[in-house]
């Protein structure tokens, strides 16, 4: 699915360079479960970032599916976003003046299909998160979870095959946070990719594998189990 | 030591401000070929009815950012042609005050010495005469010259004969002249012709009649010309009628030979005025004129050369000119005041736009995250400002034009006639506007589509 191998990225202030990731390697097999985990600082939103294609990197190469991500054109990295990832997000991030439906149907506008499909298409993908009477509401009339099941609507809707969710349950009461966990796990069992970026163990024991970050760096699971046995040295979770 | 420094720090501003503003032209000028670029190879996108669909949704559900950008614009907009249009109405009335006479005519009217002058007391009434007009036709500089016998009494004094003809009598104003007093008014000659030089030498009854003066004595569609009439019981033949443009009070009078009047109504070689034109000369060369022929009259009728109060003096040329001056500072104000309205409006949109873009940081994040080009960006916004500059324009516009409207109408005072707009300069400022409109909306939207849509994100 994707793969990264040596990406290094560096932050440019003023005269100094912070080195954010340093010589990532990362391979998410077709249609896995992953986490990633790490303290704030070590470089998680970067690697989103770089992932979802909204921000470059220095050196080394990604590669998602048969295709190298490097020196797009605007044009055609948003051509990506709009076709191979969805978008999930810690506070939802949906249009405050457009309703459910608009919403969930806006990928679709961006793809330059017709206002009736997309709304029709939007209205099936509503019913399957289970908000179908909810189309003509406003975002400001939902519940958090609600909010959520619409984006995750939204990030479905252009048939993707990477999703990318951003801390997805961290604006969410526990229970509500188990019913989108659900919900991811039920798009990760139709067979989409499923990458999310979390601090929470809890949210991570539900995903096949977890990677650590720290410091910009992947931890190798070896040094990682190393450091469990010894309950001296802490692991930023 | 401190002049020369103090020259070239100014010239050193000249050069940086000129350099500055040609920057800052070259700016917009890339900015508007970029935007015509992507428009040209958009244009699919930016005709689209989804596109506008999607424009028109935002701007009707952000309220109160569209009340502000239409009420900043309409404002200014109507602002601006109230002014204008009012200003062409102050024009239009001082024009029309004009509008009777030459505006290059100079009126000497004989009147009382306030000077004692060579045995003579002061306040002595000084006559003209035809000896005076034919020395002031060689004075140098003269164009046209006319003298006018003031005929005393009539029913109402003033000069106004009874009129007569058939049965049908009226009092005139009878304006007896040379032919060169045609020239001293905006008078049209609508039939026949005007009193010409054979008309005073021969001392014919011919007479220059005005509209209404035909109106009165003669039935509808009567031809009057060579028709006989009565004035103060001595007949005239009229050879001609006349038209003013300022309207029938101008019109209710008869012009006859100056000689024929003298010998008729007991004036022997009297004038009461002198009358002339300059030709295009500027008030110094027409008060030099003034002053010869001033001097040539009190040599003749005994009068102080420096006594003011002999002659009286209307000069057009001083007037028309004080009101050119006094009318071209009302349009250095008008188009001061409209292009600042104007500048405000720009800098309103611009503030808007800005603010607009900024509130709008995290819908930009959203949509590029899910797939918008920014381009797409970009135009979205332009589409919008240019959309709501438009409408708002139209809306300021009508009711300028609109207010213009009832005020012409109304009359308020006969300085203000006719108050309109050129609508190619109401339009043109529109355009202005919507011009300034996507331009402000351009160089925010611009850097808020380069956004990390990340960081836009969480930027809460």
């Amino acid at each position: 699915m994707l793969r990264l191998a040596k990406v290094n990225k560096y932050y440019r202030v003023g005269t100094h360079s912070l080195h954010v990731l340093r010589d990532i390697e990362l391979e998410v097999a077709d249609g896995e479960f992953v986490a990633i985990m790490g303290a704030s600082g070590s470089g998680k939103s970067t690697l989103l970032n770089i992932l979802g294609i909204l921000d470059d990197y220095d050196s080394g190469e990604y590669w998602l599916g048969d295709t190298i991500i490097r020196d797009l054109t605007e044009r055609k990295s948003a051509n990506y976003r709009n076709r191979f990832i969805g978008f999930v997000f810690q506070s939802f991030n949906l249009l405050p003046f457009k309703t459910a439906l608009e919403n969930v149907a806006l990928p679709l506008y961006y793809q330059g299909i017709t206002r009736r499909k997309r709304n029709q298409i939007a209205a099936q993908y509503l019913e399957r998160v289970g908000l179908r009477d909810w189309a003509e509401h406003t975002p400001s009339e939902m519940s958090g979870g609600q909010k959520q099941r619409v984006a995750i609507a939204r990030a479905l809707i252009a048939k993707p095959r990477l999703i990318l969710a951003d801390e997805p349950t961290g604006a969410l009461d526990s229970e509500t946070s188990k019913q989108i966990m659900d919900l991811l796990s039920e798009i990760h069992r139709s067979g989409i990719t499923v990458l999310v970026v979390t601090h929470d163990p809890e949210v991570a024991a539900r995903t096949q594998r977890t990677i650590r970050l720290k410091d910009g760096k992947v931890v190798d699971p070896q040094e990682l189990a190393a450091a469990a046995s010894h309950p001296g040295i802490a692991v930023g979770h | 030591m401190l002049i020369p420094l103090l020259e070239a720090i100014g010239i050193g501003l000249g050069i940086a401000i000129v350099l500055g503003v040609l920057v800052m032209l070259v700016m917009l000028v890339i900015a508007f070929a970029k935007m015509a670029w992507v428009a040209l190879v958009q244009w699919r996108d930016v005709l689209s009815i989804d596109r506008w669909t999607e424009v028109l949704i935002t701007i009707s559900r952000s309220k109160l950012r569209t009340a502000l950008t239409l009420i900043s614009v309409a404002w200014g907009i109507f602002v601006l042609v109230f002014l204008l249009g009012l200003g062409r109405g102050l024009n239009n009335g001082a024009r029309n005050q004009f509008a009777r006479d030459a505006t290059n005519g100079i009126w000497m009217i004989a009147n009382k010495t306030s000077v004692p002058h060579n045995g003579y007391d002061l306040g002595r009434r000084i006559t003209f005469d035809n000896r005076d007009y034919e020395a002031a036709k060689t004075v140098a500089g003269v164009e046209h010259i006319a003298g006018t016998y003031f005929i005393q009494g009539g029913p109402q004094g003033g000069g106004e004969m009874l009129t007569k003809r058939g049965g049908k009598a009226s009092a005139f104003q009878i304006n007896a002249v040379h032919s060169d007093a045609y020239f001293l008014t905006n008078n049209t000659i609508v039939q026949g012709r005007f009193l010409n030089e054979a008309d005073v030498a021969q001392r014919r009854k011919t007479a220059v009649v005005g509209r209404p003066v035909v109106e009165f004595l003669f039935p509808p569609g009567a031809n009057p010309i060579g028709e006989w009439i009565e004035v103060a019981g001595v007949p005239f033949q009229i050879i001609g009628v006349f038209s003013n443009p300022n309207g029938a009070e101008n019109e209710r009078q008869l012009y006859v030979p100056v000689s024929t009047a003298q010998l008729a109504f007991n004036g022997a070689d009297r004038l009461g005025m002198l009358e002339l034109t300059a030709g295009d000369a500027k008030t110094e060369q027409t008060k030099e004129i003034v002053a010869k022929i001033v001097a040539q009259l009190s040599e003749r009728h005994q009068f102080a050369p420096n006594d003011g109060q002999a002659v009286r003096v209307f000069n057009n040329v001083e007037n028309f000119e004080r009101f050119q001056a006094m009318f071209f500072m009302i349009s250095v104000f008008v188009i001061v005041i409209g292009l600042g309205t104007l500048a405000a409006g720009v800098v309103g949109v611009s503030n808007i736009m800005m603010i607009a873009v900024k509130e709008r940081t995290k819908e930009i994040g959203v949509r590029k995250a899910l797939g918008a080009t920014p381009s797409s960006i970009v135009f979205m916004v332009i589409q919008e400002s240019v959309f709501l500059t438009g409408i708002a324009g139209l809306l300021g516009l009508s009711a300028g034009v609109g207010l213009l409207g009832v005020v012409g109408n109304a009359h308020l005072t006969d300085f203000i006639l006719d108050p309109s707009i050129d609508l190619r300069i109401g339009v043109a400022a529109t355009l202005f506007l919507m011009l300034a409109g996507a331009l402000a909306g351009y160089f925010p939207a611009r850097s808020a589509a380069k956004v990390n849509p990340i960081h836009a994100l969480r930027d809460q």
